[in-house]
Order: C-alpha cells, then sequence, then structure tokens
C-alpha cells in the first residue's frame, strides 16, 4: 500500500469514501492464497525449533471458555491451568489471556490476579452481535467495569454484509471509546463473510475503526479460523503498517487443536510479516483444547515419550 | 522473537545408488561396448555420485535394433488393453517408490526434495497414469482413422526435469503402441536408471524401453540413426534447430519442445500478493531451470513500485540451500557450466545498464548456487531481455496500456509461454488470445496437468505433449 496516514485519516469521512477505499483495495486470489498457505504448511519445524515454537505458542494462548453450561468453578479451574499449565514443571510459560463471557469476568479477574495473565471479556452481545447499539455499549462497559483489560467485540456482519460500511465502522469507534484503557479485538467471523475480499475489507475496517487486534471468529460458526483467512489478515495488518507504522495484533480462533496446526501458524507469521509479530501482545490463539497438546508435545521434546492424556490437566 | 527453522533432511538413506550403471538395453543392464563411463555428480556437494556408461555407435545399434524387435514381436499387436495394464503398473510402482525417486531427483539436479516430492512425482505418476487410459481408447483420440503406432521413438530430454521429461516422452509413446530409445540428459542419468529397474519389477517386455545414457554424441547418434521413426527432443533451441536440419529430408516424424522467454503480466488491478506469488513461482521455481519460466515480468508501471516492493520483501524469505532440507525453496544450480552461463548473462544485464537486486543470503561454500535476483530498468534490447537465461534472474520491464504489454510479449522469438495477472475476467480472455505462446496461465503460474497440452510457438519449438494432443505425436 501506497498511501499515507493523512489519506487514511479521511477515508471515513463518509459512507461514500469509505466504500470506495475498501473496493479499492488489491483484490485476494482464492486459488492463489490458499496455494501460499498450504505451501507454507509443509514447512518441517523439528527439534529445537519445534521446541520453541510450543513455548511461544503457550504464551499466546487465550485460553477459553465460552459455554452457556460456564460456572465460576469452572472459570476458576480454567484460570488455574492458565497460571501454571503444567504443574509439575516450572519452566513451562503461563498463557496470554484467558477469555470468557462478561458475567465471568469478576471471577477471572480474581482468580488470575498478580499472574500478568490479561482478562479477555467476548461482548456486544457475542456471538451474533444482533442487539441494539446501546446495549452493546453496555455490555463492553459492564465487562470494562469489572476488570476485562481486553475485549473481543463481534464485527457488525448485518451492517457489513449489507454494505453499510459506515454503520459498521461507527460501531467500532463506539466500543473502542468505551473500552476506555482496555485493548479491542474486532471479531469478524470470517466464516460468515464468506470472501477473501470481504475478509481483507473487514480487517482494514476494523483497523480503520481503532482496532488493536483483528481476530477471525467466535467459535461458534464454521468455518472458524483457517490459515488462508489467516495469511490474508496478516497481509492486511502488514499494509496497515506500511501506511500508518501501527502495528495491529492478529488472533485466529477456533478449530485450532493440535500442536501441527499452531506451529504452522507461527510458520505463516513468521514468513509472511515476519518476527515482529511472534510476540503474544501480537499474535494469540484463541483455543480451548490447543493447550493440552502442546503440553504433551513439550514433554515428549523434554523426555523423549509420549505421556498418556491423564498427564496433563483437564481444564 | 527470531522463528529459526532447525535443518530438517530428508535422509538419502532411502535411496541406494550403485557405484556405477549400465545401459539399459533389450530388458537388462549391459555395459557400453567400448567401456567408456562418465561420471555424474551431487551439484549441491560436488561429490561424485556414480559412474555411467556412455553409449557409442554399437550401442546405440543395439538400443535401436531391440526397440525395433520388440515394437514388431512384443508390443505394437498386444491389444491396447494390455499397454494399458502395463502404464498402469509402471505408475503404481513409481507412487510406491516415489519417496526413494525424490530423494534420487533432488541428489543428482540440485531441485529442493518439496518440488521433487509434492511437484515432480506426482506428475510423473499422473501422466502415466493418464496415457495408461489412453491405451485402449485410441480410435477416439484421432477420430476418422486408423490410430497406428509410428514405431521406434528415439527421445532425448534435458536435465531440468529428468524423471517428468521421461514420463512426458515415455508414457504417450508406449500408450500409442511404440517402443522407445530414450537419452537422459548427462548431468542427470540416474533416476532414468531407477526407472529402468521399475520397467524390470513390472516385467515389461524386454526392448519397450531401452535407454542408452551419454552426452550430446550419444543423444546425435540417436536422433540420426536410421532405424528410428520418430524423434522428440526436449531442450535447447540451438540443438533443437541442428535435429530439425538432421531429421530433414528423412521419413522421421519430428516434435521439439525448446526455450522460453515467457512473458508474465501484472495490470493495476492484478491480486498484488498472490501475483507477487506467482512471479516467485514463475523464476525461482526449480532455480529457474524452466522452459515456459516467467523470466520477463511486464508490469504495469502504475504498480510498479508497488508489486516490486512487495517482491523484494516476499525474495527475502526465499530459502536457498540444501535441496534434501525440506524447508528449502530454492536448491542447487544443476552443473558448473549452467552457473556459468547464468553468470555471464547477469554481467551482461549490469554491463547493459539494468540494476541488479537480490535479497542478502548466504550460499554454501561447495556446490553450484546462485542466489535469486531481479534486475530492473530492463529495457527491450538488453540481452537479459532477449536470451534465455535458464537460471533464478528475473527481468522487469513496464509497461503503459494493454496493447503495449503484448505488443512487448510477442517481441521475442521465443513462444512457449505467458502469464496474464487481473481481477477482470475479459481482459483476461482477450489478452490471452493475442499473445503467441503455446500455454497462458491467468492468475497463476507454472501448473502442469498431463491432461493439458504443452508446447510453443515459433523458435519455442512445434508439437504438443500432454493430453489427447500428445498422443496424436506417437500416432500415424
Amino acid at each position: 500500500m501506497t498511501r499515507t496516514v493523512a489519506d487514511l485519516s479521511d477515508v471515513a469521512r463518509s459512507a461514500a469514501t469509505l466504500r470506495t477505499f475498501l473496493h479499492g483495495l488489491p483484490g485476494v486470489d482464492q486459488v492463489g492464497a490458499e496455494a501460499r498457505a498450504g505451501a507454507l504448511a509443509t514447512r518441517s519445524i523439528k527439534t529445537t525449533a519445534k521446541a520453541r515454537g510450543i513455548d511461544l505458542a503457550i504464551r499466546m494462548i487465550d485460553l477459553t471458555a465460552l459455554e452457556g453450561a460456564d460456572t465460576p468453578g469452572k472459570v476458576r479451574a480454567m484460570c488455574a491451568q492458565a497460571r501454571s499449565p503444567a504443574p509439575s514443571d516450572p519452566s513451562c510459560p503461563s498463557v496470554a489471556a484467558v477469555c470468557i463471557y462478561p458475567s465471568m469476568v469478576r471471577t477471572a479477574a480474581d482468580a488470575v490476579a498478580g499472574s500478568g495473565i490479561h482478562v479477555a471479556s467476548v461482548a456486544t452481545a457475542f456471538p451474533s452481535g444482533q442487539a441494539p447499539p446501546a446495549v452493546k455499549l453496555a455490555d463492553t462497559r459492564a465487562a470494562v467495569a469489572d476488570g476485562a483489560d481486553e475485549i473481543d467485540m463481534v464485527l457488525n456482519r448485518g451492517a457489513f454484509l449489507s454494505g453499510r460500511y459506515l454503520d459498521a465502522y461507527e460501531e467500532i469507534l463506539a466500543v473502542k471509546e468505551a473500552c476506555g484503557a482496555a485493548h479491542l479485538k474486532v471479531i469478524l467471523e470470517t466464516g460468515e463473510l464468506a470472501t477473501y475480499d470481504n475478509v481483507r475489507r473487514a480487517s482494514w475496517l476494523a483497523m480503520l475503526a481503532g482496532a488493536d487486534f483483528i481476530k477471525t471468529s467466535t467459535g461458534k460458526v464454521s468455518p472458524a479460523a483457517t490459515l488462508p483467512v489467516t495469511l490474508v489478515m496478516l497481509e492486511a495488518v502488514r499494509d496497515f503498517r506500511a501506511a500508518t507504522g501501527q502495528v495491529i495484533g492478529v488472533k485466529p480462533a477456533g478449530g485450532i487443536r493440535t500442536t501441527k496446526d499452531a506451529l504452522r501458524y507461527l510458520v505463516l507469521v513468521n514468513e509472511t510479516v515476519g518476527e515482529d509479530w511472534l510476540d503474544p501482545d501480537r499474535f494469540r490463539f484463541g483455543a480451548s483444547t490447543l493447550l493440552n497438546d502442546l503440553l504433551l508435545q513439550r514433554n515428549k521434546l523434554a523426555t523423549g515419550r509420549y505421556s498418556g492424556p491423564d498427564y496433563v490437566t483437564l481444564d | 522473537m527470531r522463528f529459526e527453522y532447525a535443518p530438517a533432511p530428508e535422509s538419502p538413506s532411502i535411496v541406494d545408488i550403485r557405484s556405477s550403471y549400465g545401459l539399459f538395453v533389450n530388458g537388462e543392464f549391459t555395459d557400453a561396448k567400448d567401456g567408456e563411463l562418465f561420471k555424474t555428480i551431487n551439484p549441491a556437494s560436488e561429490d561424485v555420485l556414480a559412474e555411467v556408461a556412455a553409449a557409442g555407435p554399437s550401442d546405440v545399434d543395439s538400443a535401436v535394433a531391440a526397440a525395433r524387435d520388440a515394437y514388431e514381436n512384443r508390443w505394437r499387436d498386444l491389444p491396447g488393453r494390455e499397454r494399458g495394464k502395463y502404464l498402469y503398473r509402471l505408475a503404481r510402482l513409481i507412487q510406491e517408490r516415489s519417496r526413494e525417486l525424490a530423494v534420487l531427483e533432488s541428489i543428482d539436479n540440485g531441485k529442493p526434495i518439496r518440488e521433487s516430492r509434492d511437484v515432480d512425482l506426482p506428475l510423473v505418476a499422473a501422466h502415466f497414469f493418464y496415457y495408461a487410459g489412453w491405451a485402449d481408447k485410441l480410435r477416439y483420440a484421432v477420430p476418422g482413422r486408423e490410430a497406428r503406432p509410428l514405431g521406434v521413438a528415439a527421445q532425448v530430454i534435458p536435465w531440468n526435469f529428468p524423471l517428468l521429461m521421461l514420463a512426458w516422452k515415455i508414457a504417450p509413446a508406449l500408450a500409442a503402441g511404440n517402443t522407445v530409445v530414450l537419452k537422459p540428459a548427462e548431468t542427470t542419468p540416474l533416476t532414468a536408471l531407477h526407472f529402468a529397474e521399475i520397467c524390470q519389477q513390472a516385467d515389461l517386455p524386454p526392448g519397450v524401453v531401452n535407454i542408452v545414457t551419454g552426452a550430446g554424441e550419444t543423444g546425435r547418434l540417436l536422433v540420426e540413426h536410421p532405424g528410428v521413426d520418430k524423434v522428440a527432443f526436449t531442450g535447447s533451441t540451438e540443438v533443437g534447430r541442428s535435429i530439425a536440419q538432421s531429421v530433414s529430408g528423412t521419413r522421421k516424424r519430428l516434435t521439439l519442445e525448446l526455450g522460453g522467454k515467457a512473458a508474465n503480466i501484472v495490470f493495476d488491478d492484478a491480486p498484488v500478493d498472490q501475483a507477487v506469488e506467482g512471479i516467485v513461482n514463475g523464476i525461482f521455481f526449480n532455480q529457474g531451470h524452466v522452459c515456459c519460466a516467467g523470466s520477463r515480468l511486464l508490469v504495469q508501471e502504475s504498480v510498479a513500485d508497488e508489486v516490486l516492493d512487495t517482491l523484494k520483501r516476499r525474495m527475502a524469505t526465499l530459502r536457498v540451500g540444501d535441496p534434501l532440507d525440506k524447508n528449502t525453496d530454492v536448491g542447487a544450480i544443476n552443473s558448473a557450466a549452467q552457473l556459468a552461463r547464468i553468470r555471464e548473462l547477469s554481467e551482461a544485464g549490469t554491463a547493459e545498464g539494468a540494476q541488479r537486486w537480490s535479497a542478502p543470503c548466504e550460499l554454501p561454500e561447495r556446490g553450484f548456487w546462485f542466489v535469486p535476483t531481479i534486475f530492473t530498468g530492463v529495457s527491450q534490447a538488453h540481452r537479459i531481455a532477449r536470451e534465455e537465461i535458464f537460471g533464478p534472474v528475473l527481468s522487469v520491464l513496464t509497461f503503459r496500456t494493454p496493447a503495449e504489454a503484448v505488443e512487448k510479449a510477442n517481441n521475442t522469438p521465443y513462444g512457449l509461454s505467458a502469464g496474464v495477472w487481473t481481477e477482470k475476467g475479459s481482459r483476461i480472455l482477450a489478452i490471452a488470445d493475442k499473445l503467441r505462446a503455446g500455454v497462458v496461465w491467468a492468475n497463476t503460474f507454472n501448473k502442469f496437468d498431463p491432461t493439458a497440452p504443452f508446447g510453443g510457438y515459433k523458435e519455442s519449438g512445434y508439437g504438443r505433449e500432454g493430453g489427447r494432443q500428445g498422443l496424436e505425436a506417437y500416432l500415424a
């Protein structure tokens, strides 16, 4: 992208200028993007590289519980695992954050207090976002007031898919303001956007509106995170930095379950945006079961043996 | 955090390389009659891999005689479905031994294992499967006339895709009922000789496939041999021209697949990231040792800076080195002679005033290496815009209008392939229609399939390989 910062501050001046900008972004060729992601997925990450990758992936996890059946007990148990994923191995790092519903924020904030683990709350009528604007803002404020320092909001797909880009943009602006000091992740729900052109446009729309992170999915829609979708989003944050100097994070979420998956994402980051993004402040995994597979593989590398699933904690 | 990939080498122990190889004539390995040998080396280390027999006149005679005997007595009159069974068997054996063959190809040729494993070998098997299917359906391949084989085919193949070029040549020839004498390139004979073992394993009747190894002289003896009915050659335009001369006035049928200087045309509405992938794949795939490589980038001037910035950033992530490392993107140059030619033309590019750029890159000390390089500010008059470099060197030119792009793309003695990058479907069709190239890729590059005919215009040769058209070259 060759645009300058001055151009960009102006693109959301009106619905027409925002639309012109988003539709003027270079297209994404679906076959080519999927081929590139597929080729990077054949990288072979072994031995020392694998060990470093696993520890980095653990530090990048937003350990997630987003079920109707979540209880304070369940959330406290997850927070305990977030603090020390491998209780008998002090060399194992803790995860980046716990991610829960707003009603569980207070419980989670108490449970991770003093650990440096962030408390991320979904908000804005997650996962559909189909609530009146005032409700979404109240949802956000309540989560922040209870101690969330990261807010995972959902993009208004209804507005985006009907071409009301400015409505979607202004909603993010308002939520960003409601967040105060809390970091804002904007969930694009790429499974509902369907095309990579839409993913690129939604990424730019969210970044222009002030997102600190762009996130693929709620985990409630299939497909959730995929390598090509994440590739397109990484290209967007790369181009956004080239245009503005600002660094935006990326968070694939949903469907990432194995160490092999996680390492493929790290390769994608490494070869698309480079080492600057290989940091928990700039790249996260939204996942619940990934952590245990990483721990099993970590143990295998250290001992040469696979341990059974009973040797990692359940939650 | 820096994320260094630890070495992930494919084990060479999966392939058993013998210390010496004979010629494969009439189903058996034999020494050359005058006992002459040459060495084949690993271009990534310059270590000698094996000694290989150099076929002389009497060896070529016996190979052609064996092929004639097999043609008349064991192959021509075999029902198509029986020939098909042999080809299916070869295809399956290639698949079963694909890891071994991929490793061997990378060792002898220098290409990265990622490519021999993911591109070459799957395509080799696919070609045999595809033509196996045609063997009992020949009358549908040439409707309205009787499908008769030609006889003995003399086939000479290059070193850039040793086993794949063998498959392109042998599979259609055998399916159509011909027998073959094939000469692999001097620097890369090993996979063809292991394919000969597969022919034995498949119980292919003796003499149907004969493989004679040697240098250019062996090739000349073979194509000039009065006992052959068909000559198929893939390689340089220079050699192709002399073959065309020697074959003229004889009854031999000829197909030539020669050099290229393909234009890869990027319009201002192209999907930039994917176009850059296509540019990289177009010229750095197989170290640029590709006759249809996109060696001339024609980029619309209004997006040239953006495309080149993205291209340079992408080139910085290319991993050059050990061909057997699974994470290597660009391997070794095939031979010292080829490296010298690439260097010579690159120096000519600098001398003629083009700007040379390559990403910082550490090359191994031993072996033949050339860092992926681009030249900007190239004009049509420069040697690097006209001559085939056959290495990882891209010449970048700009254009202003679609008409100018077509004019520049066609302004070359070659006409093998071209690429068009644009989001506009109607433009793809309009431009492809005007390009004088045998293959035009739209929003992709260097994609091959056994069902798609491949071949050139002008000095890139004549005849088509692949698809139904590829079969016609082996039918009377």
